[in-house]
């Protein structure tokens, strides 16, 4: 199916009903599984039992980057083709993003607690996803400003972009005010030398995590599509009654 | 073209400084965060020495926000931006002449005044050198980074805050090689050159990118 | 299970795990009725997107 097809909205709402169900199933037994094995892991040498908050932390992490690499490709898709369907991704992906970003913050302070004597500390992994967390809320603050969808769209459109360009710099900076600040690392995180019976259970939870974001995504699309078509409807409902 | 640039940008400027311009209250504001520091924290001279680089960039940074929503905004209401945007002069060009006003007219009297304001947070004369020259070389990125926000502002009726918002997280970068810069001509023995120039490299970055960003903004809330 | 010293921390991060997606996961399905229940309510006003009676008779 060329990208052209999914530009009719009937078409999408057809695959959408099609893939959400299964996704969602997917999502459901991939957590499930996940969950099992990450009760069932041996704990960690270092980090001790609270190696399993690991499990949801970092698949968080990583969600919420892939959901800003979503909205950034999107984006291109606003601004260069002007494909209808792009900014309702974006606009879609914007909420589960910050959710997930939310969720990994809220899962490193409390992994925090335990390791580092305090539920926030100023490491440049912690403080780069809050930036990234500051973004996403501006981004979502945009999309409310500004009533007329297809405007919105491409304001969002050009501060995602240059939010995306600015991330990598963001995160550089980050690392070198810390080694400024904190010469000494307080601990070197994963890293290729994770033991298997601990990487399953990430892996298998990165998967779900994956899904479950596929399967939200699609559908917070499906609700955006729904919305602008309630929203030109009442346009035309309104318009027939100054007709009148 | 460049004639009409510098008229573009010496009526901004003009602008700026009449009545109703609103150019100079940066400073004051600038002047009024530095003040309130030293009641934060209590008049411990030590402490505020050594946090002063930092007040400094802070409040730099907040003041050249403060403007910001104004750039294309007032163009927006009285309708010559709807001029501007016909020429047949580049609107990034444009944009970056608007944006030089407003630094000629926030951001370098920030730079003037930080020496100043240096010396009330009891800063020695090598730090105020640096924390001067970091600023003059880094609140043209704030403006122009700002410049974006400013345009994607502009039909917001309430658009000051929201501005600052989406692009205070944009500026961290600054904000850190400012303040390192600056600490680093003092106490650390790390070299002052290195922070200066990221400053300095990020400022050329934001000065191509930040036109060309809210040339398009400006043109997309056109269509 | 037994989780050592810091079963607290570990149970409240799937804890929070569990209530940001499932309010996630709340909003998403809210939000779908909603929007359904909106676009039964114009239809049955008869205000369909384009085969709509219009007012002036066009």
């Amino acid at each position: 199916m060329a990208l052209l097809d999914l530009a009719n909205p009937h078409r999408f709402l057809a695959l959408a009903r099609a893939f959400i169900p299964t996704l969602a199933l997917i999502a459901a037994v991939l957590l499930a599984l996940g969950l099992v094995l990450g009760f069932r892991a041996p704990p960690d040498y270092q980090q001790g039992e609270t190696v399993r908050i690991m499990f949801i932390h970092v698949p968080a992490a990583w969600i919420a980057l892939g959901a800003y690499s979503l909205m950034a490709i999107s984006t291109l898709g606003t601004l260069v083709w002007r494909h209808p369907l792009a900014d309702v991704a974006a606009k879609a992906a914007a909420p589960i993003g910050a959710a997930f970003c939310l969720l990994c913050l809220v899962t490193g302070a409390l992994w925090g607690r335990p390791m580092w004597g305090a539920y926030w500390v100023w490491d440049a992994r912690l403080t780069s996803v809050l930036v990234l967390f500051l973004i996403y809320l501006g981004i979502l603050a945009l999309w409310r400003a500004i009533e007329d969808p297809g405007q919105a769209g491409r304001a969002v459109a050009i501060l995602t972009l240059v939010g995306f360009l600015n991330v990598p710099i963001i995160k550089f900076s980050v690392d070198w005010w810390n080694t400024l600040h904190q010469p000494a690392s307080v601990f070197r995180a994963g890293g290729p030398t994770i033991h298997p019976a601990l990487l399953t259970p990430l892996v298998i939870t990165a998967a779900g995590f994956g899904a479950l974001f596929l399967a939200l995504h699609l559908a917070a699309m499906r609700n955006e599509i729904l919305r602008r078509r309630v929203r030109s409807l009442r346009l035309i409902a309104a318009a027939d009654v100054e007709a009148r | 073209m460049i004639a009409a640039l510098r008229a573009v940008l010496a009526r901004d400027v003009t602008l700026a400084f009449r009545v109703g311009g609103g150019g100079g209250i940066g400073v004051v504001f600038f002047l009024a965060v530095v003040t309130i520091v030293p009641f934060a924290v209590g008049p411990d001279l030590p402490l505020i020495a050594r946090i002063g680089p930092a007040v400094l960039w802070i409040g730099a940074l907040l003041a050249s926000l403060l403007g910001l929503d104004r750039i294309f905004a007032a163009d927006h209401e009285d309708g010559s931006l709807d001029l501007l945007l016909i020429t047949p002069i580049p609107l990034e060009a444009i944009a970056a002449a608007k944006g030089v006003a407003h630094w000629i007219t926030t951001g370098l009297p920030l730079v003037v005044a930080a020496p100043l304001l240096g010396l009330l947070l009891g800063l020695e004369p090598q730090a105020l050198a640096a924390a001067t020259a970091t600023l003059l070389v880094g609140t043209p990125a704030l403006t122009f980074l700002g410049l974006i926000g400013a345009a994607l502002g502009v039909a917001m009726p309430r658009g000051g805050l929201l501005v600052a918002v989406l692009i205070l997280p944009l500026t961290i970068p600054i904000l850190i090689f400012g303040v390192a810069a600056t600490t680093a001509a003092v106490t650390d023995p790390l070299p002052f050159g290195t922070p200066f120039k990221l400053i300095a490299a990020l400022s050329l970055a934001s000065f191509v990118l930040g036109p060309i960003a809210a040339a398009a903004a400006l043109r997309q809330l056109r269509d | 299970m037994d989780f050592g010293a810091h079963a607290g921390f570990i149970l409240a991060a799937y804890g929070a795990a569990a209530i940001i997606l499932g309010l996630l996961v709340l909003w998403v399905l809210l939000d779908h009725r909603a929007q359904r229940r909106a676009l039964a309510a114009l239809e049955a006003r008869g205000i369909g997107r384009r085969s709509g009676p219009r007012a002036d008779g066009t």
